[in-house]
């Protein structure tokens, strides 16, 4: 046994797609000690998912040698790979298998033994929650859950090295935290590593050591908190009495010498160019009762300050006026009592709400709450067995055609033509709306500039990285300007600098009067809402706005908790109650 | 470390059957195509003509042309319309009502009596040339039929100098049913082991399971083993449901050994498989994957087989593609065993052609794919 | 409006289907080489048929059968034999298909005037070859007798038959199933291109993506069946090319019968590909239901053998088949310079087949979009 876990000398990657080279590694060196967690972190398309790869011995590198665990990678990849877990970014699971079939599979494959397995699968039934759904056939779970089994399918067994790509992409806060816990638990017992790639980043905090990964290039390595501590001193928490959080940070994201404004809460969390107090007066000139406190760094805030280029230009979405009258304040959406049943499965039941105009209207839940259900029968592509719904005074799934002209959606799983080019797409999208002559070429000159899809126009769309297919699938529900947007899990997979622009975007579009029902797991992000509600096993847990919601939360020991904190709360309450009832 | 290899290809194994049993097309595939097949084939399709449509014109009617006619009628190869003008006759020909037409002129009788030759005009429909020779050789019959007849009528003998004894074996009654059958077995295992092997793992390489499959601690041979075994099943099973049927509802006698019939049918369907692994291997995507297996395992194991069409009869070029075709050796063993027993001389060179296919397939499987992406 | 959305759907699918180049190639490929190889191996007509010859007699008369036989492009003598054991293993080894057998007295019964029989033995495992083998065999010893005849000045009255065949003069096969492999061709592309179309969308999750546009069903249908339609037609004008040119095809009618079948033809395909499409929750399904379709379609369509041949419940049956009415279209316009008004029975069933597959299509694609 080697004392390195994994080690990679100079190991370039380069991809030749239609004559063009794509350099994805450019000369990366990097060894990880046996034992540590170390997370892989870098914008959409820094080249995670190609050093993932690479040592999973599925790729063989242009120039460079990788050893895992002592062996080398290119040479023996069997035995690299009988030693190892690894979990690609789009689990390959049987959909025609039920779960506890695909797990038996995979308990099978890694040569779990018979008498090991009943603790196991116990185990990760309580990780993932998927228990009652074991007789399910995994194609009929949603798609949070099918991310849970893929990972309850790979933590099957305890290897030597576990290999993670965006493990937690889709999976609900309770879930994550249960992941980390079945993590950190086999690196305690097996001694097991774990290399993971991740875009939260409050994930990669939890990391021993963190590898920081740019255009192919590794950028840094090492612990998280010396990242942090890059960014002392240029860290605040802004708050103010008359404006609203969405609008503060707005401002303050153009105000200078800011590097970068997030809603954290109800307050604004600034980074700093530079080490200084900010004031009032240079930041928010004429506004009153601005509170300013420091705080200490986050990883995140390091991340940001060291890959961001600071973006001055107002955000403009619609070249065109829209045509909603601001003055109206009617309801948009409406849901009465909504039921939806599966044979016996009762996915979405008596599930009740209303969105207003303008409002960004949040969705949350855990994993097969019926979030995704629920958005599927607004859109009209599935028939709601009970229950009253309408957008914008219709029932899409009878209304006429014209009338879907007016939503845009996007769906959780990506789902544009994977062997369309990005321009093709986005083309087929727009004329498939209405658009065409001078007005589509501007629309589609826009979606290419705003969404950075410009160098990769002409590449097929499945073979983008995660965050660029984001960024597609939401540029494309974007094209026709519409003025009800349904985003079913806009940010799953996408870097912190890319979710940046995308709320930035989104507030613009709420402001200027789009109605924006979302759903997210980026707790953090349900603060852009404006009102949300908190799904569980198909029905509404609670709702109102989410400062409400988090007053709810608050205790003696947590005076001030966060979104997740309120989220898990309720839904732990919900799970006593359930346990303690007959 | 056997006992994990074991439990790994054990674990695959169930995997792929409990996918075969849920997807209604598989078992259609393998136990519905074999009925449908089987029954067209048995019931529907036959080259023996019976009850032609034949316009006889007839321009003067007198006792000579009435009594050819009636030999006409009498014929149960035809079904005879009369006609009084070629121009009518002619018509109903081209409007398909007709496939032929026997000419007897106004002075048939005449020139006959006057023991010159007395023409009989024939036009058949050519354009199915198949069916139009034999409708040309039922009127050659006929006709060579009443002329003996009739010039015994008229005291006069008319022996024929050669006569022709016809002796056929393994299939007295030259019935195609009988020699349809026993090749259509061949086709069905080409459908199963290349048509749907090769859909279902280019649908693993689409689906991105391929890709967790390949990190895991199989090794090759498990992962192909794992596809191989279970379609082996499925196909050998098509396999006896076909000759079952083929046996006790078609009654297609089985002269040879049922333990040969199972190796020979044993080594074609390894062939097949492997075909069917290749092109997937090499498409990665069902609609491609299924269009060739269509075009390359079908579609040549019905045409280039020696199932239909005689390999003798196609310019050499062709031949040596059939070569190429494992269902040609693969029928050449059916037709033999179910209709004239273990001959060896036949069994024997076949077998190892499949034999070497197998091989050769193989050994392009094995270096065709790999534990990696690219 | 309406159909500057079919057109945008339209032209989506044509970049999802040739954009990759080994779908590209899959679509124009290989039928091209099918119809080259199938043109030349698919044929009744019997060449160089090896047989074998067991020549007892030592007459002239014999002598002169033999070189008949020999002299035939049929028939390839591949061994003399002169002995009864050695005829059994020439025939279980497939060495040749049919051994003639002329007795020791052949010449002398021929001379007395008495009958002289021949033997034919014939390895019926193939009972089409060895049915056609026979035919040849029987021509070949009718025109014997008759010269035979006509020299020994027997012959007396007779009635003699002046046969003409039609349309296909010299009656070669391949003029027959080559017209035939346009319709079996063009069927399969378009089947498999249509039959896909639908069920790879729902398997990549798209086709969620194309309902939630202002598409109306029967937009995403048309959309969805011009690119079958147009395929279709390319491939049929590729083949029908190939076929006048390089297989000497007459193309005796107009091409304007022709193409109006086509047009009918796809449209029935394009239905029943839709119908499996919406039917289908995979690509395998819509591939193996493509299939299912097809198999019986070319069998009871009268490709290889007549239709007249089959029981009645089956030729009942038949007329379900599109394939049927096209092939006597394509025939009867290259071979027979067949009118407009001649085929017009053949127009309207596959129109209302046609029509009838379109609207299940269209009404399962509304009833089952979830």
């Amino acid at each position: 046994m080697s004392a390195i876990a994994l080690k990679f000398s100079a190991v370039s990657k380069t991809f030749s797609s239609e004559g063009r080279q794509l350099s994805a590694l450019d000369k990366v060196s990097f060894s990880i000690q046996p034992g540590r967690v170390t997370g892989l972190i870098g914008p959409d398309g820094a080249g995670k998912t190609t050093l993932l790869r690479l040592a999973a011995g599925l790729l063989l590198p242009d120039t460079g040698n990788i050893h895992v665990l002592g062996i080398d990678a290119i040479a023996e990849p069997l035995t690299v790979q009988s030693s190892i877990s690894y979990m690609p970014q789009r689990f390959g699971l049987y959909e025609d298998l039920s779960v506890q079939e695909n797990l038996d599979l995979y308990a099978d494959l890694q040569g779990l033994s018979r008498i090991e397995r009943p603790a196991r699968y116990a185990q990760l039934m309580k990780m993932t929650g998927l228990a009652p759904f074991a007789q399910r056939l995994a194609g009929q779970l949603s798609g949070g859950m099918k991310q849970k089994l893929g990972l309850a399918c790979t933590l099957v067994h305890s290897p030597q090295l576990l290999l993670l790509d965006e493990p937690t992409v889709g999976v609900d806060p309770v879930s994550r935290r249960e992941l980390w816990q079945i993590i950190y638990l086999q690196v305690q017992e097996a001694g097991m590593t774990v290399l993971l790639s991740t875009a939260y980043l409050d994930e990669a905090e939890r990391c021993d050591e963190v590898l920081l990964l740019h255009q192919g290039k590794l950028l840094d390595q090492g612990k998280p908190a010396k990242f942090s501590h890059s960014v002392e001193g240029r860290t605040f928490l802004v708050t103010a009495k008359d404006l609203g959080h969405r609008r503060l940070q707005e401002m303050l994201s153009r105000a200078p010498g800011v590097l970068d404004a997030l809603i954290e809460g109800e307050a604004v969390r600034l980074v700093m160019e530079t080490i200084e107090q900010p004031r009032v007066e240079v930041l928010l000139p004429g506004q009153k009762d601005i509170h300013i406190t420091t705080v200490s760094p986050r990883f995140e805030d390091a991340f940001i300050a060291r890959l961001k280029i600071r973006q001055t230009n107002p955000v403009t979405e619609f070249s065109s006026q829209l045509t909603i009258d601001l003055e109206k304040n009617d309801e948009v959406i409406s849901v009465k009592n909504l039921q939806r049943r599966f044979d016996d499965f009762i996915a979405v039941n008596n599930v009740s709400f209303s969105v207003r105009r303008g409002e960004i209207f949040g969705l949350l839940g855990a994993n097969g709450a019926g979030k995704s259900t629920t958005f599927r029968m607004l859109c009209g592509l599935l028939p709601a067995s009970s229950g009253e719904l309408a957008v914008a005074g219709y029932d899409l799934r009878r209304a006429a055609a014209s009338a879907r002209g007016r939503i845009g959606y996007m769906a959780q799983k990506f789902s544009l033509y994977s062997n369309l080019s990005v321009i093709q797409n986005l083309r087929f999208f727009s004329s498939a709306y209405g658009l065409r002559g001078k007005e589509q070429k501007t629309r589609l000159e826009w979606a290419l500039t705003t969404f950075a899809l410009k160098s990769f126009q002409d590449a097929n769309a499945g073979d983008l990285p995660l965050g660029y297919k984001q960024r597609l699938s939401f540029a494309a529900a974007l094209m026709h300007e519409p003025d009800i947007l349904f985003l079913d899990e806009p940010t799953s997979g996408v870097d912190p600098l890319a979710r940046r622009g995308f709320w930035a975007r989104t507030n613009a579009l709420a402001e200027a009067g789009v109605t924006v029902l979302v759903t997210t797991h980026f707790m953090e992000e349900a603060n852009y809402c404006d009102r949300l509600v908190i799904m569980a096993d198909g029905e509404v847990l609670a709702s109102g706005t989410p400062l409400s919601m988090k007053l709810r939360a608050r205790t003696a020991k947590n005076p001030d908790p966060t979104m997740e904190d309120a989220f898990i709360q309720l839904i732990e309450k919900r799970q006593q109650t359930l346990d303690t009832a007959p | 470390m056997n006992s994990l290899a074991h439990m790994r290809l054990v674990g695959l194994i169930r995997k792929e059957s409990l996918q075969i049993l849920r997807d209604p097309s598989s078992i259609a595939i393998a136990f519905v195509m074999p009925v449908v097949l089987l029954f067209l084939f048995g019931y529907g399709v036959s080259l023996d003509a019976k009850h032609i449509p034949l316009g006889i014109v007839i321009e003067q009617p007198d006792r000579e042309t009435q009594s050819l006619a009636g030999a006409f009628e009498r014929s149960e190869f035809f079904s005879p319309q009369h006609f009084s003008v070629i121009q009518t006759a002619q018509q109903a020909l081209k409007e398909h009502q007709i496939d032929g037409i026997v000419w007897l002129r106004s002075n048939f009788s005449a020139q006959l009596l006057s023991n010159s030759a007395a023409p009989i005009g024939v036009i058949v429909n050519g354009v199915d040339s198949n069916q139009a020779n034999i409708t040309q050789r039922y009127i050659e019959g006929t006709w060579f039929a009443w002329l003996t007849h009739y010039a015994e009528s008229r005291g006069q003998s008319l022996t024929m100098p050669v006569t022709l004894e016809q002796r056929v074996w393994f299939n007295t009654a030259l019935s195609s049913r009988l020699f349809l059958v026993p090749g259509l077995i061949a086709i069905v295992m080409t459908l199963i082991g290349s048509l749907l092997t090769a859909m279902v793992v280019a649908r693993e390489w689409e689906r991105g399971t391929m890709e967790a499959m390949m990190v895991t601690p199989l090794r090759r041979s498990e992962i192909l083993a794992g596809k191989l075994i279970p379609y082996f099943v499925l196909g050998m099973g098509g396999m006896l449901f076909s000759v079952a049927i083929a046996v006790w509802q078609f009654h297609v006698p089985l002269h040879g050994s049922f333990w040969l019939l199972m190796i020979s049918s044993a080594l074609f369907m390894l062939v097949a498989l492997a075909i069917g692994l290749l092109i997937s291997i090499v498409s990665k995507n069902q609609f491609v994957a299924g269009l060739l297996a269509i075009i390359v395992t079908f579609l040549p194991a019905f045409i280039l087989s020696g199932f239909l069409f005689d390999i003798h009869s196609m310019p050499s070029w062709i031949q040596f593609i059939t070569y190429l075709v494992p269902a040609r050796y693969f029928v050449a063993i059916l037709q033999t065993l179910f209709l004239a027993g273990d001959v060896w001389s036949v069994v024997l060179p076949n077998i190892g052609a499949l034999l070497i296919m197998s091989l050769f397939y193989f050994s392009l499987v094995w270096r065709k794919f790999h534990k990696r992406l690219e | 409006m309406y159909f500057r959305l079919i057109w945008a759907l339209a032209v989506k699918e044509f970049l999802a289907l040739l954009r990759d180049k080994r779908s590209r190639f899959v679509i124009i490929g290989p039928p091209i080489i099918q119809l080259l190889v199938f043109g030349f191996a698919a044929s009744y007509d019997l060449n160089n048929v090896p047989v074998a010859v067991y020549n007892e007699d030592l007459g002239e008369a014999s002598r002169e059968l033999v070189s008949r036989i020999d002299g035939s492009p049929n028939f390839e003598i591949v061994a003399y034999i002169t002995h009864d054991r050695e005829l059994a293993p020439l025939i279980d080894s497939r060495d040749v298909l049919l051994v003639l057998h002329i007795d020791q007295r052949f010449s002398s019964k021929l001379l007395q005037g008495t009958s002289a029989p021949v033997q034919v033995i014939l390895d019926g495992r193939n009972s089409n070859t060895a049915m056609m083998a026979m035919n040849y065999v029987n021509r070949i010893i009718l025109d014997y007798n008759l010269s035979w005849l006509a020299s020994q000045n027997k012959s007396g009255s007779v009635a003699i038959l002046q046969t003409r065949a039609w349309y296909n003069e010299n009656l070669q096969s391949n003029w027959f199933i080559v017209p035939g492999i346009v319709g079996l061709l063009t069927l399969l592309v378009t089947l498999l291109v249509t039959a896909l179309s639908v069920a790879r969308e729902r398997e990549a999750g798209t086709f969620d993506q194309l309902l939630v546009t202002p598409l109306r069903p029967i937009q995403i249908l048309i959309g969805k069946a011009i690119p079958g339609m147009i395929i279709g037609i390319l491939e049929a004008t590729l083949i029908i090319v190939v076929m006048v040119t390089l297989f000497d095809i007459p193309l005796r009618g107009s091409l304007g019968a022709l193409y109006l079948g086509i047009l009918l033809f796809l449209l029935s395909a394009v239905g029943v590909g839709l119908m499996i499409s919406a039917i289908s929750v995979t690509q395998q399904q819509a591939v193996m239901g493509a299939f299912l379709f097809m198999v019986p379609a070319i069998v009871l369509s009268g490709f290889a053998t007549p239709i007249a041949n089959m029981p009645q419940f089956v030729q009942w049956l038949t007329y379900l088949d599109p394939l049927r009415y096209f092939l006597v279209i394509v025939r009867g316009v290259t071979l027979e310079g067949s009118s407009f008004s001649l085929l017009l029975n053949q127009y309207w069933p596959m129109a209302i087949i046609g029509i009838a597959t379109l609207s299940l299509a269209g009404w399962l694609f509304r009833n089952r979009m979830y």
